[in-house]
């Protein structure tokens, strides 16, 4: 049967404002089939975003949601979860907004392992203005600031989450739509700050210069460097030259923020 | 047993034409037409879905029973 995406959907905001073959609707569609197969309760589900195309997301859901300022979603997702902390907080978001102008508040958020899942839609550029390089622009792709080429290198946003202290860490892509809803909910359900970095397409900003003939050569080169880590072990160093890894990269059981303060509040009113 | 075809229902005012459930579909089911995705041959069909779930405009729905 047809899934019915319409139910989590705010009414009449279909159409979007992404362009054609822009992969954000692809991860917009995931998150609604973890949410649907969660049975997660719309109204005690806040979905947080910062600024640019990807942060659009949460404006066409019909759950709880918070649209804020460049960088600071999990600023202002951290005062949602401490003030309810009953209710499951999911933040979206682009690498410019993530790991550029928001990357202190990401780095932080991942070391306090407070209970929320962060979905990052990493285009490598800035879409929303037009095609500025971010953290997560290879090196020698050309952005609107770099027509000559990158100099500098990318995060590995993963790595990134797994160094700063983030305790569920996943990698999916726009073209392998079906794992997607499940690396989300996996994401969901770990208690603690869960990443799910989703690699993705922006061909009007990115693929047009880095002369991807159109959104289907954008769809198959994210399908050809994907390799599952299942699959990564028994490769050599050499057969996984410019593949990334997909699938659950990391997770771990520590402490988590909301439960800890809880203490603190019970010590303080002991007053010891 | 009779095969059953699906509905395939394409919603042209959401269809931005990216290709992408024409590039995607194992037997060619669909074709563009003009600036939106069309069904060509529903006949070949075989309700993977997969064009449905890879549309990122929430264009398409395959309706089975
Ligand atoms: C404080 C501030 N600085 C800069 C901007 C301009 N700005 C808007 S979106 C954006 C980058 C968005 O890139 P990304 O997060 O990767 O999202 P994408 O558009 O690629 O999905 C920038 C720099 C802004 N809105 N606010
Ligand atoms: S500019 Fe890029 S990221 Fe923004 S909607 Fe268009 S394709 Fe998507
Ligand atoms: S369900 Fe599968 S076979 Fe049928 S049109 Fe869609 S992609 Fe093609
Ligand atoms: S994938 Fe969706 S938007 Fe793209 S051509 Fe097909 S129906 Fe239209
Ligand atoms: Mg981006």
């Amino acid at each position: 049967m047809a899934f019915d995406y319409d139910k989590y959907i705010r009414p009449g905001k279909l159409p979007h404002i992404w362009c054609p073959g822009c992969g954000h609707g692809i991860v917009m569609k995931g998150l609604i089939r973890a949410i649907d197969s969660l049975k997660l309760d719309t109204k005690n589900t806040a979905i947080v975003s910062g600024i640019g195309c990807a942060s659009r997301l949460p404006g066409y859901m019909d759950c709880c949601t918070l649209h804020t300022a460049h960088g600071r979603a999990a600023a202002f997702a951290t005062g949602v979860k401490m003030a309810k902390p009953g209710m499951n907080v999911i933040l979206v978001g682009g690498d410019g907004d993530g790991t550029a102008i928001g990357g202190n508040h990401f780095i932080h958020a991942c070391r306090r392992n407070i209970d929320m899942t962060y979905i990052i839609l990493n285009n490598k550029i800035y879409g929303m203005t037009g095609g500025q390089f971010s953290p997560a622009t290879p090196t020698g792709a050309k952005a609107s600031t770099t027509p000559y080429g990158n100099p500098d290198p990318a995060f590995d946003i993963a790595k990134l989450a797994i160094g700063a202290g983030a305790t569920f860490v996943a990698r999916g892509t726009a073209y392998h739509a079906a794992q997607i809803d499940k690396l989300i909910a996996e994401a969901i359900q770990h208690k603690g700050f869960s990443v799910v970095e989703i690699l993705d397409d922006c061909p009007t900003t990115f693929g047009r210069r880095n002369k991807f003939k159109s959104v289907i050569e954008m769809m198959n080169h994210l399908k050809e460097i994907a390799v599952p880590v299942k699959a990564a072990e028994k490769m050599s160093a050499e057969q996984l030259q410019g593949k990334v890894l997909t699938g659950v990269l990391y997770k771990e059981d520590r402490p988590e923020y909301t439960s800890e303060y809880a203490k603190v509040i019970e010590r303080a009113q002991a007053g010891k | 047993m009779e095969k059953t075809l699906p509905k395939i229902e394409i919603i042209e005012k959401y269809c931005k034409g990216c290709h992408i459930c024409v590039e995607f579909c194992p037997t060619k089911v669909l074709e563009m037409q003009g600036f939106v995705a069309a069904v060509k041959n529903l006949e070949a069909c075989i309700k993977c879905m997969q064009c449905e779930l890879r549309c990122p405009d929430f264009a398409i729905k395959v309706i089975t029973e």
